[in-house]
């Protein structure tokens, strides 16, 4: 049945990523077996939070068939502005700094919605300006300034090392979050309108999907996530400047899209983009524990997105053709 | 018991431009009943179909639904009447699983099921939908998975998603174009039973078909339309498919003009040689000849614009070969068959033929490019020439040659298409439905060119699913019927009867 | 979505004339902001600044025209930059480098040529692919180490103007406008050119009238390669520096000043020459707000607002013409 094809490919593609990821963890420790300590995993799992979340927000987008170019410029604006909280006033909780941060965001994400929704503008030009607008405002206010580790408090800074069973909080956080992403997505009626609009636009209007509305939401959830991952950036770095989460959106995306979120919309979950997050994370450790020179890092990463995009397509293109061909085999009937 | 009327459209009319696609609908249709709508290509069927999705708006006319006046002024407005349009391939959410597509935008939630607390819930009740599917889907008889993808469902299934849609949105009137077109025998077969299982449950099905065997199998009354008039409705009991295919070709042949060929074809030009596509068309053999007019025949879907876009290098194909004066040519290379000296006018003038961003002397000059050129560059005083010379030729009706070809009425830009490949001195044309959704007086106008052109020995080959076209235009006429050429009919034993006859593949020939 | 923006675009023809416009206050009001903005060392540093940007933004030019993206075009030049240094520190002769790069270049544009015209798959993600695949060529090359102590007879063209010049205008400049000329008449005068646009309009229209439309686009990709290789050239004899991050992130600059420049992210539409404005509009502004001790680098947010301005300004123009007393006379010419 080509419907069970049809699913079936889909799995694949879902545990693809999790073939890549054991074998690629396999490998690595097959030969150098200090890459699966404690210590190890944790600071892969740390490292992957801020990328994940991103890529939950940018995967709402992307299914909706846009794109946000903006996440990088929006997480600098957090991350330094919440940490600059901290400075002169000693009395700010964290809590207040993680809120802040989630506003920045979702103020530079409702610009966004407001303008690609409103204006029914193609996001990618818009994400584009705002990403320079952003980060402009960002270097203005910096300056040549730059929060450092000092000026931070200590329970700020220890958030990334907490654990719990050897897991890192943040991961479990982000986890969670992801998790609730996922459930988002699959469970609510606003969640699969997403997928619909990504399918096919013109037809989700015709059905009277309120195609502006979901698409301005999803920009402003991506707007708070990049603000929160620009709090949970700050904590993990300490040093905090005007060029934080540079160049972070096209990371993201491709992370997304070896994740098997469809570039054009329509397909893939956040599960899967978060794990895509998780592969990119392995890989540079991976190369650090086994001694090879951390340069070969992007290239491998460029060629695995490569080889994820050309599959998706040779798997799509093999459906379509035996669709084709099981049309023909069934001989038309009636006189001739 | 007579069973009622659920709606009733009287006089309805629709005019695009100057193109009349309906000049007199008619159509009734009661409840627990299988309707047949039939008559050949551009009869008006599709647009009063479209009148009853609200996706046109008559010009004239009156509807009733269930005896209530009713106006239908969009989709969602034919939605909330209770009318369903199963068209011939469904737009479904490629992405999301059948349940989804049958529900979208009003899934069932789980706070509606009220459990102990009732708050606000807009969660999906995934379960509920699966088993509301599950259960329209054993009342049609089809044990479709409602968790299933929609992306790779056969077209057959898809349409079952969107009759399943139908019922979950208590729709009383169905109304299926052409449902069959792309269906296999089996799937025919299941669908007959879907639309059964409608009937005992009281709907009204219209049911649209060129398939007069597929009529007598499973409906029960007719409507036959012609030229966009109604010509008659009654039981099907009461006709033979001798009478429809009369009805709906019964035309006065006056109009049929007669074209003097000058001292009959001369070498054959084009040749195709068990020409196979996969899916779309089987072991196609033709010849035609310089200065000959070949119609190609059939009904929309028969294969024949896959075989001419074949022909052209558009598509690949499996087996066989196309030669162009002796010359084998490439396959998939339209500029190998452009060299060889084809010209191809395709079937959608707006997507295909022309570059509608383009003014008008662009797109005249887009297929000479090469020979428009000096040390490389264009001439711009050689591309303004060609297009006006042509302009003045083919009588195209422009305000300034640099205006956007998207300005210009159907007939006009059909004539710029025209041009495009004219300008080559082309040694074969294939124009593809050449004068659809034109006005009469260009339609003869291209009608005339047509036969200028086989007269200066240009070998044409003509696909048109309009029978006086094809009749008159005409020296040879081939019919293609699901993808098989099926009758070859010389013009002076051609009738339209019999080119129906052969297109539709009833057994019996009318005399 | 893309409709009300065609529609718009047509008011665009006279985009050209905003943006010379922009240019000429730039002129006539540069002088008033800052007296050293029109002196031949500003103008020669502007273009020494400015120069591989610009050049890049030629073949992306016609490259957005034809319905496609590069977004590889930096690394390309990253790429270019590392050869250049890896080779010149292996003491292999000049000649046989530029030989090199030049065959490297082509092949970089053809890979992204072939698995966009061949596999059918979108150039957004493919060149999101090839943009980490390139710059980690470019790392490997290179790992940490920076090369410099290039010839002298090489390293001059950062410091000295072409001939004939009064040492004004820098060699990238000129390699920009003999570039820019070229590439304005081979969009604009040859069959080549016309059918860039044909399958930028409608890729279906241009196959159906035998126009090549994937050999065309590899075509474009190629050039691309070559031209970012030129520039990656220019930018470490400039510099006097190969480094493997030589250029990062430019690529959305590129993109910025075409879109700039009028050319729409749909294909089809724009020009050379406002390309070649948007460049010096770009440019120019950057300059002037370096010169009055504007932070350089938040220029983004005049970049980014430009940006914004023309999607939104063309879209204003069109809801002008909607109004009634602007509706022009159509529909009597619509009817023959």
């Amino acid at each position: 049945m080509p419907g069970g094809l049809a699913a079936r490919a889909l799995r694949i593609r879902e545990s693809g990523i999790v073939v890549v990821l054991a074998v690629f963890v396999a490998v690595t420790a097959s030969v150098q077996h200090r890459f699966l300590n404690a210590a190890n995993i944790q600071f892969v799992l740390v490292d992957t939070t801020v990328f994940a979340l991103l890529a939950l927000g940018e995967t709402m987008v992307v299914i909706s068939r846009n794109v946000d170019l903006s996440i990088g410029s929006t997480l600098g604006l957090s991350a330094y502005l919440s940490a600059s909280l901290f400075q002169g006033h000693s009395g700010a909780v964290v809590p207040l700094v993680f809120g802040a941060g989630l506003g920045i965001g979702l103020a530079c994400g409702l610009a966004n919605g407001v303008l690609v929704a409103g204006g029914r503008v193609p996001s990618l030009v818009v994400t584009l300006a705002t990403l320079y607008i952003i980060r402009g405002i960002d270097i203005l206010i910096v300056g040549g300034k730059e929060v450092t580790a000092a000026s931070l408090p200590a329970s700020f800074l220890q958030i990334p090392k907490a654990t719990v069973g050897g897991v890192p909080d943040v991961a479990i956080a982000v986890a969670v979050v992801i998790g609730i992403g996922a459930y988002y997505l699959r469970t609510f009626r606003s969640g699969r309108d997403l997928y619909a609009i990504g399918s096919s636009p013109q037809a989700a209007r015709l059905v009277g999907l309120p195609v502006g509305r979901r698409v301005f939401t999803a920009f402003a959830a991506s707007g708070a996530i990049a603000g929160l991952a620009g709090v949970l950036w700050a904590a993990q770095y300490g040093t905090v400047n005007s060029s934080a989460g540079t160049g972070y959106e096209l990371q993201v995306i491709s992370a997304v899209v070896v994740g098997g979120v469809a570039i054009f919309g329509g397909s893939g979950g956040v599960v899967g983009a978060a794990l895509g997050a998780l592969l990119l994370a392995t890989i540079s450790t991976a190369l650090y524990v086994l001694g090879i020179s951390p340069f070969w890092d992007q290239a491998i990463w460029g060629f695995l997105l490569l080889v994820a995009i050309t599959l998706d397509q040779a798997i799509g293109a093999r459906l379509t053709a035996a669709l084709r061909r099981r049309r023909t085999r069934e001989p038309p009937e009636g006189p001739s | 018991m007579s069973p009622a009327v659920l709606l009733e459209l009287r006089h309805a009319a629709k005019a695009f431009g100057a193109v009349r696609a309906l000049a007199d609908g008619e159509i009734e249709l009661r409840a627990g009943e299988v309707h047949a709508l039939v008559g050949e290509n551009g009869a008006g069927k599709s647009t009063l179909v479209k009148i009853l999705a609200g996706v046109h708006q008559p010009d004239a006319g009156a509807l009733a639904i269930n005896g209530r006046e009713a106006r239908l002024h969009g989709p969602a407005a034919a939605r909330d009447a209770g009318i369903a349009v199963i068209y011939q391939e469904p737009a479904l959410f490629g992405d999301l699983t059948v349940a989804e597509n049958m529900f979208v935008g009003r899934q069932p939630l789980r706070g509606a099921r009220g459990g102990r607390f009732r708050l606000p819930d807009r969660r999906i009740d995934r379960a509920a939908m699966h088993d509301q599917a599950a259960e329209i889907f054993g009342r049609l008889g089809v044990p479709l998975d409602p968790a299933v993808i929609a992306r790779g469902l056969s077209i057959a299934d898809q349409q079952v998603v969107e009759i399943g849609k139908a019922l979950s949105l208590d729709a009383r009137v169905i109304v299926m174009d052409e449902p069959t077109a792309a269906l296999s025998a089996a799937e025919v077969d299941r669908l007959f039973d879907v639309v059964r299982a409608l009937k005992a449950h009281g709907a009204a099905v219209l049911f649209i078909s060129h398939r007069l065997e597929e009529v007598f199998a499973l409906c029960d009354r007719v409507t036959v339309m012609r030229d966009g008039r109604h010509v008659l409705t009654g039981d099907v009991g009461d006709f033979t498919p001798a009478d429809l295919v009369r009805a709906m070709v019964g035309r006065e042949l006056a109009e049929r003009e007669p074209r003097a060929t000058g001292g009959g074809p001369g070498e054959t030009v084009l040749r195709v040689e068990r020409l196979t596509r996969e899916g779309a068309f089987t072991d196609v053999s033709f010849t035609v000849a310089a200065g000959e007019i070949v119609a190609l025949a059939g009904l929309v879907g028969a294969g024949r614009s896959e075989v001419a876009r074949a022909i052209f290098g558009i598509d690949r194909y499996d087996a066989g070969a196309v030669t162009v004066g002796g010359a084998k040519l490439k396959r998939a290379s339209p500029t190998s068959a452009m060299a060889a000296g084809i010209g191809f006018v395709p079937e959608d003038r707006r997507q295909q033929g022309l570059v509608m961003d383009m003014s008008v002397q662009q797109n005249v000059a887009l297929a000479s490019l090469g020979r428009l050129r000096k040390a490389g560059l264009i001439r711009a005083a050689s591309e303004r020439g060609m297009a006006s010379d042509w302009a003045a030729r083919l009588a195209i009706a422009c305000g300034r040659l640099t205006d956007p070809v998207a300005t210009l009425s159907g007939g006009n830009q059909q004539k710029v298409v025209l041009a495009k490949w004219l300008g080559r001195r082309p040694a074969v044309l294939i124009v593809d439905e050449p004068t659809r959704g034109i006005d009469v007086g260009t339609k003869a106008e291209v009608h005339r060119l047509l036969a200028d052109l086989a007269r200066e020995g240009v070998a044409v080959l003509m696909i048109s699913s309009e029978l006086p076209e094809v009749l008159g235009v005409s020296d040879r006429i081939l019919v293609m019927r699901e993808g098989r050429l099926v009758a070859e009919l010389a013009r002076e034993r051609a009738t339209e009867e019999a080119v129906m006859s052969a297109a539709m593949g009833t057994r019996e020939v009318p005399a | 979505m893309s409709d009300r923006l065609r529609e718009a675009a047509r008011g665009l023809a006279r985009w050209e004339s905003g943006l010379a416009v922009v240019v000429i206050a730039l002129l006539i009001g540069g002088p008033a902001i800052s007296p050293d903005f029109l002196t031949g060392t500003n103008l020669f540093n502007l273009g020494l600044s400015n120069g591989e940007i610009a050049i890049m933004t030629l073949p992306m030019t016609l490259i957005i025209i034809s319905g496609e993206i590069d977004l590889s075009v930096a690394s390309m030049l990253g790429m270019a930059s590392a050869l250049l240094g890896r080779l010149w520190s292996e003491h292999v002769p000049m000649p046989a480098i530029f030989a090199v790069i030049a065959v490297v270049g082509l092949a970089a544009g053809a890979v992204n040529g072939l698995l966009v015209t061949r596999f059918r798959l979108p150039s957004l993600a493919v060149t999101i692919g090839t943009l980490a695949l390139y710059r980690g060529i470019a790392t490997i090359l290179l790992g940490p180490t920076t090369v410099s102590g290039f010839p002298v007879g090489y390293t001059d063209l950062g410091v000295n103007g072409v001939p004939f010049t009064n040492d004004d205008m820098t060699w990238s400049t000129l390699v920009f406008l003999v570039g820019a000329i070229a590439s304005g008449v081979v969009l604009h005068a040859t069959g080549f050119g016309r059918s860039v646009f044909a399958m930028g309009a409608s890729e279906e229209a241009a196959q159906f009238a035998g126009i090549r439309v994937k050999r065309i686009k590899t075509v474009l990709f190629m050039v691309s390669g070559l031209v970012c290789s030129l520039a990656g050239v220019l930018w470490t004899f400039r510099l006097d520096t190969a480094v493997q991050d030589n250029g990062l992130g430019l690529e959305l600059d590129v993109v910025a000043i075409v879109l700039l420049g009028g050319v729409s992210i749909f294909g089809g539409k724009g020009s050379v020459a406002g390309v070649v404005l948007a460049a010096l509009a770009f440019a120019g502004i950057q300059n002037l707000l370096l010169l009055t001790n504007f932070n350089q680098e938040a220029t983004g947010v005049v970049t980014g607002a430009l940006l914004l301005a023309s999607v939104f300004a063309p879209l204003a123009v069109g809801q002008l013409r909607q109004l009634p007393w602007s509706r022009r006379p159509t529909t009597e010419r619509i009817q023959s």
